[in-house]
Parts: structure tokens; sequence; C-alpha cells
């Protein structure tokens, strides 16, 4: 039974994460996903100082503000300060991510997170974190359900925004011609990247959120050229991705976030070399082939 | 204070002097890695080395500094080969494969270091330093190591300067006039896989960037010249180093790690503000300067436009006269004006009315010509149409220098007539000939 929650847990984040994460892949944000992914910790810790009930609500109203606020600090560099961009969200999450070591260590005690849980997770932990209502009954672990309500929002925002965040993705000036707003689509993704990734710190840390928001997506997008394929795809890869890290890491007896992060780097290996379209043995072998059927 | 900056304390020197070394060698590295557009690149060998670290460990049973740091070099560069790999070869773009690469090498790292640990190993305790640095516990044998990097990294950029210096901002040129720009680029990678793989004992894998590319960055915001650069990105890393490490020793619960990034933050912050030129305090007074500047030559214009067409320019000229000549926006006007009097180049005369002075009516009459011959120059030389030159000047009036106007005047003969049959006013009505 833990294993199946855990790997539901870990397909719930793989789910999410990736459907947003095709967007980031598409848009060459990646590395603003990762940004943001890390400048998040401040503001968990802050929550849980001042929200010691954890509650839900003001923690992910909170969540979309930082990611915002991170968005907004590297436009400002990027913009305002003329910073190239790299430096520029290189130099914000490391300050917010430093922050939120420091705030942790000076309130060790009230805050229930230590540093590597922020890197890694503990989705080991996932099954003893049960939601008990009132009059007793056991729900399931809790992440589980927060993970749940989480990927139906971005499965709304991927399914009714599915045009605004297409045109805005593939073709802003068009967007912009005929009046939707590519800031308005941008902050979107970027709240809703920034709700996951607080959601899913808490059960993965930081760094199974960040091979999930990029590393299925890139494998899809190696292998499809259709969005609607890609995002299919994206999910599938991170179920399976999900499963194959849970056993990797009982194999190995090590970290299930760290083996699920290695997971989905095989798929992206084996999609690589041998995409049906653009796999690296895939041409070869074709290359090879085509002298023959020249001669013929 | 006194007590840490006497550094009597064996373990205070011990501490300072390697997060300095770390600090001024990441940050002198850093500068190349931050021209070279390749902070997140950094970012990433920083998370790529951990597995690196924990296959060393696995093969050697011992947590020697040295075994550990060619263990993270080893990895360091086969991340790099994959990123340059999923870059050039896929249609991956390369801030995805650096998040790929970075996510996937720290997760197998993650994987092999909590494996090590579930072993129960009695020698690992102290391996998971890595991931946020260890700056605290420092000890003898670290230190000769960190000196010993410092010493190579610092001896190759001395040797190598004028290489590095011409492959990080023109690799097309220094290809052009025969270096060995792969090579080259190999040898910097190297460096700065080095300098991260030790730096990120001091502040741990995920704030590495920050030590790298943070002190270069607020370093640029000051000069244009790179060895003033790489000067002042050491001294912001020392001082992060040293300050780092007395708040870890004043208030022994605060990570040092983390404190040197603020550190680093905080002088990049100030920089970006307040650095002369390019910072963005300075930026935002020059523009102010030039639009009041527009402003008020375009006020002074307006005078010269209701003295030229009432043929005296002794007159007292009104509020809806100049709003006739111009539309201002109210309040920038009254402002204007109360500035141009201060300024002694208008008179107020009477009720909102306003009379050149002497040295106003000069003034307004060079802004005047310089519109007037820039619009008799791209009528004649650059065959503009009449009609289509008077915007263009509105702009380039302003600007024009005592230089440029000599030229132009030299170049059309001190011409009377602009395109539009206006006098040119000269400063000294009587002399001008052609």
């Amino acid at each position: 039974m833990n294993a199946f929650w855990i790997i539901l847990t870990g397909a719930l984040v793989a789910t999410s994460c990736g459907l947003l994460g095709v967007f980031l892949v598409l848009r060459k944000m990646a590395m603003v996903g990762d940004a943001i992914s890390h400048a998040v910790l401040p503001g968990i810790v802050i929550a849980y100082l001042f929200a010691e009930s954890r509650e839900v609500l003001p923690m992910l109203i909170g969540a979309a503000a930082i990611g915002v606020l991170t968005t907004f600090i590297i436009e400002f560099l990027y913009q305002k300060a003329r910073l190239q961009i790299d430096a520029a969200i290189g130099i914000t999450f490391t300050w917010l991510f430093a922050m939120g070591i420091i705030l942790i260590s000076l309130y060790a005690g009230q805050v229930d997170l230590d540093q590597d849980c922020v890197l890694y997770g503990e989705i080991a932990y996932i099954p003893l974190d049960l939601w008990i209502t009132e009059s007793g009954q056991i729900m399931g672990p809790r992440p589980v359900w927060i993970l749940s309500g989480v990927l139906l929002l971005v499965l709304l925002l991927v399914l009714l925004g599915y045009r605004g965040l297409k045109i805005t993705t593939f073709n802003p000036e068009y967007a912009a011609a005929i009046g939707i707003s590519t800031v308005f689509w941008h902050y979107l993704l970027m709240s809703a990247v920034s709700v996951t990734t607080v959601v899913a710190f808490e059960s993965v840390g930081a760094i199974l959120v960040v091979a999930f928001l990029i590393v299925p997506p890139a494998t899809a997008y190696l292998l499809t050229e259709k969005l609607h394929v890609m995002l299919l795809l994206t999910v599938v890869l991170g179920i399976m991705t999900a499963v194959g890290g849970y056993f990797l890491a009982v194999w190995i007896d090590g970290s299930v976030a760290g083996a699920m992060a290695v997971t989905s780097g095989v798929f992206l290996l084996v999609a690589v070399l041998c995409s049906p379209t653009t796999g690296v043995l895939t041409r070869r072998f074709r290359r090879e082939g085509m002298p023959l059927h020249l001669e013929d | 204070m006194s007590d840490f900056f006497t550094f009597s304390d064996p373990n205070v020197r011990m501490v300072t002097a390697g997060t300095v070394l770390l600090g001024v060698s990441a940050a002198i590295v850093g500068t190349f890695t931050f021209l070279r557009k390749r902070a997140l690149v950094g970012d990433a060998i920083a998370h790529a080395v951990l597995p690196g670290v924990c296959l060393a460990f696995i093969v050697t049973g011992d947590k020697h500094p040295a075994y550990l740091l060619v263990g993270a070099v080893i990895a360091g560069w086969v991340s790099l080969l994959a990123m340059d790999y999923l870059t050039s070869r896929t249609k991956l773009s390369t801030d995805t494969a650096i998040g790929a690469v970075l996510s996937v090498f720290f997760g197998a790292g993650i994987l092999l270091l909590t494996s090590i640990q579930h072993s129960g190993s009695a020698n690992q305790a102290g391996l998971d330093k890595f991931l946020f640095g260890k700056a605290a516990s420092m000890t003898r044998q670290d230190i000769w190591v960190f000196s010993g990097v410092a010493m190579v990294l610092l001896s190759l950029v001395l040797a190598f300067f004028r290489a590095f210096k011409l492959v990080s901002f023109d690799p097309a040129f220094a290809h052009s006039i025969g270096l060995p720009v792969r090579q080259l680029e190999f040898l910097l990678s190297t460096i700065t896989v080095l300098a991260v793989a030790t730096g990120i004992q001091a502040v741990g894998v995920v704030l590495m960037a920050a030590l790298l590319i943070t002190p270069a960055a607020a370093a640029r915001f000051w000069t244009d010249r790179i060895q003033t650069m790489l000067l002042l990105a050491a001294v912001f890393g020392f001082l992060s180093g040293v300050f780092g490490s007395w708040i870890s020793y004043t208030a022994p619960a605060m990570p040092t790690g983390p404190w040197i990034v603020v550190l680093l933050s905080v002088i990049a912050l100030f920089s970006i503000v307040a650095a002369p030129e390019r910072g963005i305090w300075a930026r935002i007074r020059l523009q102010r300067g030039n639009t009041r500047k527009i402003l008020l030559e375009n006020i002074l214009k307006a005078f010269y436009s209701v003295g030229e067409a009432a043929q005296t320019f002794t007159t007292e000229v009104s509020l809806p006269e100049i709003q006739e000549q111009r539309p201002f926006e109210d309040r920038a006007l009254r402002k204007g004006l109360r500035r141009l009097q201060r300024r002694g180049l208008l008179e107020n005369k009477g009720t909102d009315t306003y009379t050149l002075t002497p040295a106003g009516l000069k003034e307004s009459r060079r802004v005047v010509r310089l519109h007037r011959l820039w619009e008799l120059y791209l009528t004649e030389r650059m065959n503009f149409a009449a009609d289509h030159v008077h915007n263009t000047a509105e702009a380039i009036e302003h600007v024009i220098t005592p230089e440029v106007e000599a030229a132009l005047l030299k170049e059309l003969g001190h011409p009377i007539l602009d395109p539009h049959d206006s006098v040119i006013p000269y400063p000294n009505p009587q002399k001008p000939t052609t």
C-alpha cells in the first residue's frame, strides 16, 4: 500500500509539473521554472512561521505571489538594470534561496523543515501523513489530496486556457495583434508553476520538481511536433518515470526523488538516441541505409 | 567583533582563509563565465558534480578532499559534454538542455548519496556537506587543497589572460587571428569546473552559481575594463568571504554559505542601483536631465517663434501665446518657465507674461539654428523632401554638439535660409555671408 501512495504522489507531481513544463520548454523558459522552484523557499518558511495550522489556501496564494515576484525581479534586472538574462536568473534565485536557508536556521525550532528535505523532500514519509476527518475516518495521505487538487487546477488551466497558452507560446506577435495579452498568460503560467512547486516541495523537494518540469516535456518534444500529442506524451512519460523511479529507489536503497529524476533522464537519453524522427542513432541508421537505395 | 578580526583563534583563521580563497578564485573564474553568458551553465555544473563526489567516495572509500575533487571535476566535465551534445545535436534549446542535465545529474547524486548513507558506512558522515557547504568546519587538509586549486586557477588566468579575454568577448575574431579557440574554451571550461568543484564546499551546490557570477555581475556595473572588473569581482568575493565568516562566528547558528551569498547579493544590488553611469539611479538621472533639457529648449523655441512672427524679441509673451506655438503640458510649462527664469534666460514682467533676456535670446537662436541647419542638411545632402524633415530635426536639435554644428556649417557653407525659407539665426546677425 505504501508503494502505491508513493507512486501515486510521484505521478500526481509528474502530471502537474509536466503539463506546465511543456509550455516552459516551448517558451525557452525552463531555467525560469528552475529559478522559481528554488525561490519559493523563503515564502514556504514564512508560511510555516505564520500559518501554524498549515492552511492550504493562504499557502497557495502566497506561493503564486512569490512566483510572480520572482519573475518580476528577473524581468526587472533584465530590462531595467540591463543585466544579461542568465545572470539575472542566477542572482535572483540564489539570493532568495539563501534567504530561505537563513530563515530556516534562524527559526530552526519553529519551522518543521530541514535543509536536506528542501532539496530532495521525503516522499517516503507520505503514507504517514494521513488526513483523518473529524469523524475519525482515514481518508489517505493528506499530500495526495492536495496534489490532486492542484492537478485539477492545472488541468483546468491547460484545458480552458489551451488556445491562449498555445498562441502566446508559438506566436506572441500574432497573439498581441488579435488582442490576447501575452503578459497575462505569462504571469498566469508563472503563478501556476509556483503553486505546483510549493505544493510538491514538501513531498518531493526542489530537485524532483525541476526534473519533472523540464525532463519529460523535453523528452516528449523530441518525439513529436504536435502540442496536444506532446502534452499527452509528457503525462505518460511522467507516470512511467514515477513508477520506474520508485522501483529503482527500492533496488538501490536511496532517495525516491533522486531515483525518479534519474529515471526521467534515462527516458530522455533513449529519446535522444532513438526518437523515430530526430534520434541520433535513427538518423545514423538511415544515413547508412541510404546509399544502398541510391545504388538500386 | 574584535575577537574575530585579530584572527587569533585558529578556527577563525581556517574558516576565513577557506571562504576567502574559494570566494576570490570563484569570482575571478566567474568573470569569464559571466562574460561568456554561461552563468546558468555554472549552476548546472555545480549540481552535476555531486554524483562524481559520491562515486569517488564509493570507489576509494575515503573522504580526502583531493579524491573527491577529482571525482567532482570528472562529473562536471561529463555534464558539460552532455549539455553541449543536447544543444548541438538535438532540437532542445540551451536552457532546456541546462535544466535537464542539472536535474538528472543532481538526482543521480542524491540517489547515490542517500544510498551511501543507508549503507551504514561509518566513514560517510560529512559527505552531505557538499549540499550546503561546510565553511564552518573546514580542516587544515581542506585549506591546503583549496590553496593549491586557487594557485592553479590564478596562474592559468594570468598566463592566458589575453587569450581568455579575446575568447570571452569575440571568439570569431580570436579564431581569425589564429588563436586555438577550441582548446582555450576547453581550458576555460576546465577552470570553471575546477572552481565550481572546490567552491561548492564553501556554499553548497545550489548557491555556487552566486559565488561564480554575482561578484562579476556587480563588478560589471562599475567598469568597462576587464582588468578592473576582475579586480573588483575578486574584492567583492574577498569581502563577502570575510564578513560571511564573521557573521557565522558571532552567531554560530548562522550558516556561512548562505550569508556569503546574501552579502554578495547586497553588493550586487547596491552596484545595480548606485553605480555611476550604468547604475539605475544614474540612468534615471540622465534621462530626467535629458527630458528637462528638451523641455527647456522647446519652450525657448516657442518664444523665438512668437518673436519671429512679431518681428521683435523684446515684447512680453503670455502663456496662451506660447501654447499656441506648441502645446505644452500646463504643469511642465510652468515648471520649465520657472527654471528658465532662475537661469536668467527669461524675465517675468507682470502676471504670467515673460520676455527673453539677451542670454535667453542667444540660446533660443542656437536651438532654432540647429533645427533649421539639420532640416537643410537633410534636404540638400540626403535628398529628403522638405515636408519630411521637421520631425527628425525636432529630435536631433537637442543633441547636436558645437563640433557637429561647425561641421554642418562648413558642409552647407553658412546658409541663410532653411528649406521652408525661414532665416537661419546666427549668433552675430551681421556677420554671415555665403
